[in-house]
């Protein structure tokens, strides 16, 4: 072979590897930097005031707390509405309909839906609850949230169903003990960690979503706990605070930016830990 | 394998009591078995005699695990599987549709190939299937969990950890908790499919111990691809190749003199 | 016969057959619907918003999507501003995103000692879980400025002058604008389509690689014409993934586009995506055929991902039926 082939080969390998690294560190570069700023930003505007008091008008002393209150209570809800659903789908796919061309179907919307742009869902249940309505509510934008919860908890519960082994389907099953019992005495409890680990998952993804409360629960000034009524939110008073062009304002958004960041990643790392410690006693 | 082996294999195993003439406790008649359009079981009639210990033997593929998990009817959670004919429990065909199938699972238990204990307590895991099916109090309740351990052999070891999960024991323990499992409903017929296979020798050893003392108690018919354990633990052995049944007598007699050419072949190592 | 084995008299476990086959067929209802609730939540997105849109679809027909007017006074409405919008920031999203995603999954599966993988691997997708209004506010308030300070004017003022794609960089160095949005979106995609990529990458079979490493090939021989061939149709699944996502992302773009109703071959002038629009006017559309033509936009987002979503997905199955999972 001619040396200088050989030389050219080894130069395109270099080459190519270098720009693996600089692609990694292009990466983690934004990753540092946006983290940076939101925990600089973020901590800068973080006071006491903003878990006592509520959203202010412009250039006036005030706190998140309704902001709070109300993100806390339609982001629980959407997790009450969805994850029964989530699960018993997430079963059918894995216990009725494996294999199945159904199963198959749902498989496929439930992974368009995972994808889909959160905008969408917020318009969809614009049109069926709040048009309907008349008026914004938090039971809409829980509902929403639902929507956008509900695929996520699909997916991971029949994924984790999937994981456990036949033989003990069939084990439980030669004792006489009824599909349904089996099911869900033994089959979702072996597959727990996971499913527990899918509403997390959920969860902190819908914490962070603004589009769909935009049509849905909207915003409210002060302190709510109605739920027939538009409802504080943190992503929607950081949007209106951020573009607003007031001081006071921007500082509190980046606080509330820099609390939602927190609860998203923390949420994010505890999914993360269960789930691996749940790899690790299966094998 | 030559002479000399072959009457080692002869002496290892054990002559049965011919005097007592067993009753059949479980029969196929013409049973025949698909999966989809493939016929896996062919034209089988075997008699498996009560309180003895019946091994299925013969190479992979040759449909003994298909045959003995036709006789818990576990085979209809699959949609593609199905059977004909008869298979007789005290002369009642549980292949009929209208035979119940609680009553099925509570006479003919299973212990599988790979150990799987419910992710639940020892004890819980022992209990499970009990629950199901009758209504005890407490104390009831803890003496057959402790009855079932004790059969199978796992009791000494378990009595001060029955709170704790069944996941924390070993897979040799794990399997006779399978077993305790399914002696906990006081069944008339065990069905073993390869049982020790997924296991260490010491392991093994304890199983066919245990084999020998449940005899007592249970029929039992176990799938194996070890001739040395169905040799050893077993009183009849059936030999089966390609879906059908070959030939059936009692294991002393199919170790030493064999009567069809394709048992000996498989028997002296000819095929595998 | 072990009669005094049988827990329960024959008749009560047979009565017990019965009412377990009852609720398994319960059991099974309940989940079956269940599923087809997923499914119907799909078809009822769709369908709401082009049931809340027939206003605007009456009124314009499809000329909607070709005319460039918006005007809310003289309610006139048309798609193709935003439609090129969304287009625009996406592509250009994608063709930063997807060599950087390609080169980090090199960098995961191939370069990185392997203590390193699992924490780099882990801080990149921590990327993902960041909510895109917190990618909107670093966009518009850190981003922004220093591009419009530093990087922009160097622009406009080198490759703006080149004949030809000069024009792609003309323009007022705002900040904010099509260029800003699409490097945010890049940024907001390449957690996705990486992650899927080295996963794919994971599952080429050892030997594969070991016979051609065995043949003298170099890392970055085995990588072109070994693993990216094998795995070509997930990759592409996965690009796919990241170009839907990046077509309906709606806060991270709000913030930078620029909300300008316009089209213009400028990448660094301000111009708008559908989401953007949507975001910008719903809530203060009062006018039925505002608002419709506000849904309208959304159904065809709507159409546009689901589109590509459905090749991302059958892409990627046909790797994972290749694998024979």
């Amino acid at each position: 072979m001619s040396a200088s082939l050989y030389t050219w080969r080894k130069l395109k390998n270099v080459v190519a590897l270098t720009l693996s690294i600089a692609a990694a560190i292009f990466g983690l570069l934004w990753l540092v930097w946006i983290l940076w700023t939101t925990i600089t930003k973020g901590l800068g505007s973080l006071n006491t005031d903003l878990f006592t008091m509520m959203t202010p008008p412009p250039n006036e002393p005030g706190g998140l707390l309704n902001a709070i209150f109300g993100s806390v209570v339609i982001s629980l809800l959407a997790i009450v509405l969805g994850t029964p659903i989530g699960i018993a789908a997430g079963t059918y796919l894995a216990e009725y309909a494996n294999k199945h061309w159904l199963g198959e179907t749902i498989r496929f919307v439930n992974d368009i839906l995972l994808s889909a742009p959160s905008i969408v869902l917020g318009l969809f249940i614009y049109t069926v609850m709040v048009a309907q309505m008349g008026h914004w509510s938090a039971w809409a934008g829980a509902v929403a949230l639902a929507f956008i919860a509900l695929p996520v908890i699909v997916r991971t519960t029949d994924e984790m169903l999937r994981l456990v082994p036949q033989q003990m389907r069939e084990a439980a099953l030669s004792l006489g003990v009824p599909q349904w019992k089996v099911t869900t005495q033994v089959l979702l409890r072996s597959a727990l960690p996971g499913v527990v680990t899918g509403v997390l998952l959920a969860l902190a993804r819908i914490s962070g979503e603004t589009a769909p409360l935009l049509f849905t629960a909207f915003n409210n000034q002060f302190w709510s706990t109605d739920l027939n009524q538009p409802m504080a939110n943190l992503p929607m008073v950081i949007y209106q605070y951020a573009m607003s062009p007031y001081d006071s304002w921007n500082s509190l958004a980046w606080a509330g930016a820099f609390l939602v960041t927190v609860m998203v990643l923390l949420l994010s790392l505890l999914a993360r830990t269960l789930l691996l410690r749940n790899k690790v006693t299966h094998e | 394998m030559n002479d000399v082996a072959r009457i080692s294999v002869a002496t290892t195993t054990r002559e049965v009591d011919s005097t007592a003439a067993s009753r059949v406790k479980l029969a196929a008649r013409n049973l025949q078995f698909y999966y989809g359009d493939f016929h896996a079981v062919k034209n089988i009639h075997l008699d498996i005699p009560e309180k003895k210990v019946t091994a299925l033997i013969g190479p992979s593929g040759c449909g003994k695990s298909t045959l003995l998990r036709i006789f818990n009817r576990i085979y209809s959670l699959y949609p593609k599987l199905r059977a004909e004919g008869e298979v007789l429990l005290d002369g009642q065909n549980i292949l009929d549709p209208k035979f119940p199938m609680n009553r099925l699972r509570s006479k003919v238990g299973m212990v599988f190939q790979k150990p799987v204990p419910f992710p639940m307590t020892i004890y819980e895991n022992v209990a499970y299937g009990i629950r199901h099916h009758e209504r005890i109090g407490k104390a009831d309740m803890d003496v057959r969990v402790e009855q079932a351990l004790r059969q199978a052999a796992l009791w000494d070891e378990a009595k001060d950890k029955l709170k704790q999960s069944a996941l924390g024991l070993s897979g040799g323990q794990q399997q006779r908790l399978c077993i305790a499992r399914a002696v906990a409903l006081r069944p008339d017929v065990i069905l073993l499919d390869e049982p020790t296979s997924a296991l260490d020798p010491i392991s093994t050893s304890k199983i066919e111990q245990l084999i020998e003392e449940l005899k007592q108690d249970y029929t039992i018919a176990i799938v194996t691809h070890n001739m040395q354990q169905a040799a050893r633990v077993s009183d009849y052995t059936a030999f089966m190749y390609l879906g059908e049944l070959i030939e059936h007598d009692a294991t002393a007699t199919i170790f030493s003199r064999p009567s069809k050419q394709q048992t000996e072949d498989y028997i002296t190592g000819r095929f595998g | 016969m072990n009669t005094a084995a049988l827990p329960l008299a024959a008749s009560a476990s047979d009565l017990r057959t019965a009412r377990d086959a009852r609720a398994d067929r319960l059991f099974r209802w309940l989940l079956t619907a269940a599923g087809l609730f997923v499914l119907a939540s799909l078809v009822g997105a769709a369908l709401s918003m082009l049931w809340g849109g027939r206003e605007a679809l009456q009124e314009f027909g499809l000329g909607f999507f070709t005319s460039t007017e918006w005007n809310v006074g003289a309610r006139k409405f048309g798609a193709l501003v935003p439609i090129y919008g969304t287009l625009v920031s996406a592509s250009i999203a994608m063709i930063i995103a997807v060599p950087v995603s390609f080169g980090i999954a090199l960098f995961l599966t191939e370069v990185a000692p392997t203590w390193m993988r699992g924490p780099v691997g882990m801080a990149i997708e921590l990327l993902a879980g960041i909510p895109s209004i917190i990618y909107g506010m670093w966009g518009l308030f850190v981003l922004a400025p220093q591009l419009s300070e530093h990087v922009y004017p160097w622009l406009d003022e080198n490759l703006g002058q080149i004949p030809g794609i000069g024009v792609l960089f003309a323009g007022p160095p705002l900040g904010i604008g099509m260029l800003t949005a699409g490097l945010v979106l890049a940024i907001m995609v390449i957690p996705f389509v990486s992650s899927v990529m080295r996963e794919v990458f994971l599952t080429v079979p050892g030997r594969l690689k070991e016979s051609a490493y065995a043949l003298g090939s170099t890392r970055w021989e085995v990588m072109w014409d070994i693993v990216l061939p094998y795995t070509r149709s997930a990759v592409i699944g996965g690009v796919f993934l990241g170009l839907g996502r990046a077509l309906g992302e709606t806060m991270a773009v709000t913030f930078v586009i620029g909300n300008a109703y316009a089209i213009s071959a400028a990448l660094l002038e301000p111009g708008t995506s559908i989401a953007a629009t949507i975001a910008n006017e719903f809530a203060e559309a009062t006018d039925p055929l505002h608002r419709g033509s506000l849904l309208l936009l959304g159904f065809t987002l709507f159409l546009l991902t689901f589109i590509v979503l459905a090749i991302a997905r059958l892409m990627l199955r046909q790797l994972a039926k290749r694998e024979g999972n």
